[in-house]
């Protein structure tokens, strides 16, 4: 019962993406901007922006809600990623930085650097920084959950030492001397393989590649899940020592999935940043990593359509409250922690799942 | 008699004249030479401080104070000199001759005298010169080192006067290393040598200046002192102070270190105990130590006559303040949630997002100074260059007494056994007729306290902010997981070696990095030993 459920609800995720991939676009360039039915490409932003953000909390879930692997640090997946395609920008800024500097992006110019740092070599070409968006988070998750998951660290000690990687991170990028810009971070891009970043088609395009890259997340992670890679994973979450026992080798399916889910984390900073034009440390912190956590549980864990369910509503309250009341909105995401820890850990698909039962 | 001859005799008696007039007039206004402090002849104003500072007037120090500091003022309405108070407007005057109070004046109605960086070291030297009669021995070796920085041969040579009938050793003695530093800069080696051997073991700045020329060599590589014996000397001297510098600078560091330290674990008790203890990941505790900074806060605003004596009342109330507000987090949200250590640290992470908002509400998102009482500011001098801060040195004693007390009331009290038998064996204990679920109220309670006073801690070290505990929490956790879970001792010992190591690490590496690279060996230590330094032993390992 439960497949036909998920065969359900994966239809209806197919079927929104899609409306929204025709939809908004079209709406957005083919609709005059005084008709009623335009979308204005502020909103088709603001959209795009929540797709990378239910793109991250996909990921979140794959490894929380199937793996059992509480992370307070997928936001720093998530920067990296980002990291790897603001510098891609910035390097294609060229001459048209503030100094006209060929060589160098402007913070450099500024703090009166030489020659661009190694860090930065092989950003010029668009190949290789993509490559960089997974490669970087996949291979610090790979590394990170090589040695934690072999020593066997677990339940909050792993919470807990996550999210001193992310704030070890948040430091280090605040650092002038790391050659990421420091406080300001990356921004101030212009184009992205020589289209307009300000240019509504090109926006339309990063709206539509986000909806393509939370389709192909979801249909990847659903995949994985249905596989006998996903079964053995759950039972993991469930009872990591007797899937121990009975032979598995617990730690290599806990560090593929973790690996994979911050590939996942750094494909949606990578959309992130050339929609909302820029990327700073302020990305790593850790409270930003422990509020995308709270999207994934008030949509519902272990579900795949939850994250992205709780990823579009919180972060829509998000946008209203902190438009429209912005004092209150701390009391309203403090609330919704308490309260659907408390009374709906399911979270809402959860919810709806057991009255659907009931 | 030739025509000159007479001209020449009527103008020098009316010059006589003129100067006699003059001197009257002074004497008759002043006696001491204020007027020439006016306007912007800064010679003639150098003169006048000389003239004042000789004068031997009672009032001479007062005066010359008050010009350092910028309080010397000319009154616009009658042009007689005044002494205000403080910079405040309206401003409290006293007269500068007589010392008689004049009410007050707007700061409009005054005319401010203005002095230059020269006349300033000037000032400072001739205050020196005469504190140099004052009776403390302490005052008069705090001149005699000022003197040290301008030594001028009138200067010196009041010290060579001054130093055989000087009583006090210590004043003697630093009489003698500026008088040493001024031969110093004598032509003669035999003389420049007898100076060197007079500075040797002083920890002056000076000297270590005057040495290090001494010793140095020009570009070409010639030494650029001479006499082989001086440079020698010199360069003993020097290696000497060079060592107990680095001493110094040792005990300095672990100084800061402990005192960095003591506040982790102060920070992290509150944390060792609720998580520790009871296996709940409280996030809202760095919030609990911001609710005691701010009790702290409210305290001393409610006591603006009383700052000295409001900490001893702020730090009880602190304790209360967060251990309520502990309890009602743990009757309201916590107990639902027991055994399921994830939710929980959502949960509480929501609760302090709610705090932190409600603090904002109520006294705005700025931070607040809280002042510290005059007995626990300023240092501590041990020997001439060591110089320990005393509000570091009350937290550092603070903290041990609120950990030894910690540790007594878990050993020693009912309580401590109940909270003890509640954590080893829930069932079992409540088959024995413990009510745990009143031991798990006070236990979290308990630990939110704790942090109330680490907040007020806190808040005699930065200013009191919503966002005080957040910079705290991952650092406490860090603590309590690198010292092993349940484990108070090692608490106490992680939290003290992550202090002293982050200090010893920030000379090196820079505060920011410092902090960094402690993270990342936290991170790489947790992966080879899960269980923290001294790991919980027996059946309760395995959770």
């Amino acid at each position: 019962m439960a497949v036909t459920a998920n065969k359900r609800a994966d239809q209806v995720v197919y079927g929104v993406l899609l409306a929204l991939a025709v939809a908004v676009p079209a709406l957005n360039l083919g609709v005059g901007e005084s008709s009623a039915l335009h979308v204005s490409t502020y909103t088709m932003t603001l959209v795009g922006k929540y797709l990378c953000y239910a793109l991250l909390a996909l990921s979140v879930d794959l490894v929380w809600g199937f793996g059992g692997i509480l992370s307070l640090g997928h936001g720093a997946f998530f920067a990296l990623g980002g990291y790897a395609m603001g510098m891609h920008l910035m390097r294609q800024i060229g001459t048209r930085g503030v100094y006209g500097n060929a060589e160098l992006p402007d913070f450099m110019v500024f703090l009166n650097w030489k020659e661009l740092p190694w860090t930065w070599y092989g950003f010029d070409s668009f190949p290789f920084a993509m490559l960089m968006v997974v490669l970087v988070p996949g291979l610090l998750a790979f590394v990170f959950g090589w040695f934690a998951f072999r020593s066997r660290v677990t339940g909050v000690y792993l919470s807990i030492i996550t999210q001193a990687l992310t704030y070890a991170l948040l430091l280090a990028f605040f650092r002038n001397e790391m050659g990421f810009g420091g406080n300001n971070g990356l921004t101030d891009f212009k184009d992205i393989l020589g289209y307009d970043l300000q240019a509504d088609s090109t926006r339309a395009t990063l709206f539509v590649l986000s909806v393509l890259a939370l389709a192909g997340g979801y249909a990847g992670c659903r995949a994985l899940i249905d596989s006998k890679f996903g079964r053995v994973l759950v039972a993991v979450r469930d009872a990591e020592n007797r899937a121990r026992f009975i032979g598995y080798r617990v730690e290599n399916y806990k560090l593929w999935a973790w690996t994979f889910s911050a590939m996942l984390a750094g494909v949606a900073g990578a959309l992130y940043v050339p929609q909302v034009g820029i990327i700073n440390p302020g990305e790593f912190s850790p409270l930003n990593s422990i509020e995308l956590v709270i999207w994934v549980a008030v949509g519902g864990r272990g579900t795949l359509y939850g994250a992205l369910l709780g990823a579009f509503v919180v972060n829509f309250a998000k946008t209203f409250f902190t438009g429209a009341l912005p004092e209150l909105w701390l009391f309203v995401l403090g609330a919704v922690f308490v309260l659907v820890t408390l009374l709906i850990p399911q979270g809402i698909a959860g919810y709806f799942n057991r009255e659907a039962r009931a | 008699m030739s025509l000159p001859y007479a001209f020449r005799l009527l103008r020098s008696l009316a010059m006589l004249l003129a100067l006699l007039c003059a001197a009257r007039i002074a004497l008759a206004e002043t006696e001491l030479p204020l007027a020439a402090l006016q306007g912007l002849d800064f010679k003639a104003k150098a003169a006048a401080i000389s003239a004042i500072a000789d004068s031997g007037s009672p009032r001479a120090e007062a005066i010359l104070n008050a010009l350092t500091d910028g309080r010397l003022m000319l009154r616009k309405s009658d042009q007689r000199f005044v002494i205000i108070a403080a910079a405040e407007d309206p401003a409290t005057l006293t007269d500068a001759l007589d010392g008689s109070a004049l009410g007050s004046e707007p700061l409009a109605g005054l005319k401010k005298i203005v002095i230059n960086n020269q006349l300033r070291l000037q000032l400072r030297a001739e205050l020196a010169r005469m504190q140099l009669a004052n009776p403390d021995p302490h005052a008069r070796r705090a001149a005699v080192e000022a003197l040290a920085a301008d030594p001028t041969p009138a200067v010196i040579a009041s010290l060579v006067e001054a130093a055989p009938k000087e009583q006090d050793e210590d004043v003697a003695r630093a009489m003698q290393v500026v008088i040493g530093l001024a031969q110093i800069g004598d032509a003669d080696p035999a003389k420049r040598l007898e100076g060197v051997q007079a500075v040797t073991g002083s920890m002056l700045g000076e000297v270590h200046n005057r040495l290090t020329q001494l010793v140095a060599r020009n570009p070409a590589g010639e030494p650029l002192e001479p006499s082989m014996d001086v440079r020698i000397a010199a360069g003993a001297a020097l290696r000497a102070i060079d060592q107990r510098r680095a001493r110094y600078e040792l005990i300095q560091t672990v100084f800061f270190g402990l005192s960095l330290g003591f506040v982790l674990v102060l920070a992290a008790t509150g944390l060792a105990i609720t998580f520790g203890v009871m296996g709940v990941i409280n996030m809202a505790h760095g919030e609990m130590m911001m609710l005691g900074a701010y009790t702290t806060y409210v305290v001393q605003q409610a006591l603006p006559n009383h700052i000295e004596a409001s900490i001893f009342i702020a730090i009880p109330a602190a304790f209360l303040v967060a251990g309520l507000v502990g309890i009602v987090i743990e009757r309201g949200i916590v107990r639902f949630l027991y055994g399921r250590p994830l939710e929980t640290l959502l949960a509480t992470f929501g609760v302090s997002l709610f705090l932190q908002q409600v603090v904002r509400s109520i006294f705005s998102p700025l931070n607040r100074a809280v002042a510290t009482p005059q007995w626990m500011s300023g240092q501590l001098m041990v020997g001439d260059a060591l110089a320990l801060t005393w509000n570091r040195l009350y937290i550092i004693i603070f903290s041990a007494l609120v950990f030894a007390a910690l540790l007594a009331l878990l050993r020693f009290t009912a309580l401590g056994l109940q909270v003890r038998a509640v954590s080893q064996n829930r069932a079992m204990a409540r088959a024995m007729g413990v009510r745990a679920g009143w031991v798990d109220a006070l236990t979290f309670g308990l630990g939110s306290g704790v942090a109330g006073l680490a907040g007020v801690a806190l808040s005699q070290l930065t200013n009191v902010g919503p966002n005080l505990g957040q910079s705290y929490i991952i650092d406490s956790f860090m603590v309590v997981v690198f010292g092993g879970v349940g484990n108070l001792w090692g608490t106490l010992v992680a939290g003290l070696s992550l202090g002293i190591a982050n200090k010893f690490l920030e000379p090196f590496a820079g505060a920011v990095l410092a902090k960094i690279l402690v993270l990342v060996f936290i991170i790489l230590f947790i992966q080879k030993w899960p269980r923290g330094l001294f790991p919980q032993r027996g059946r309760s390992a395995e959770a």
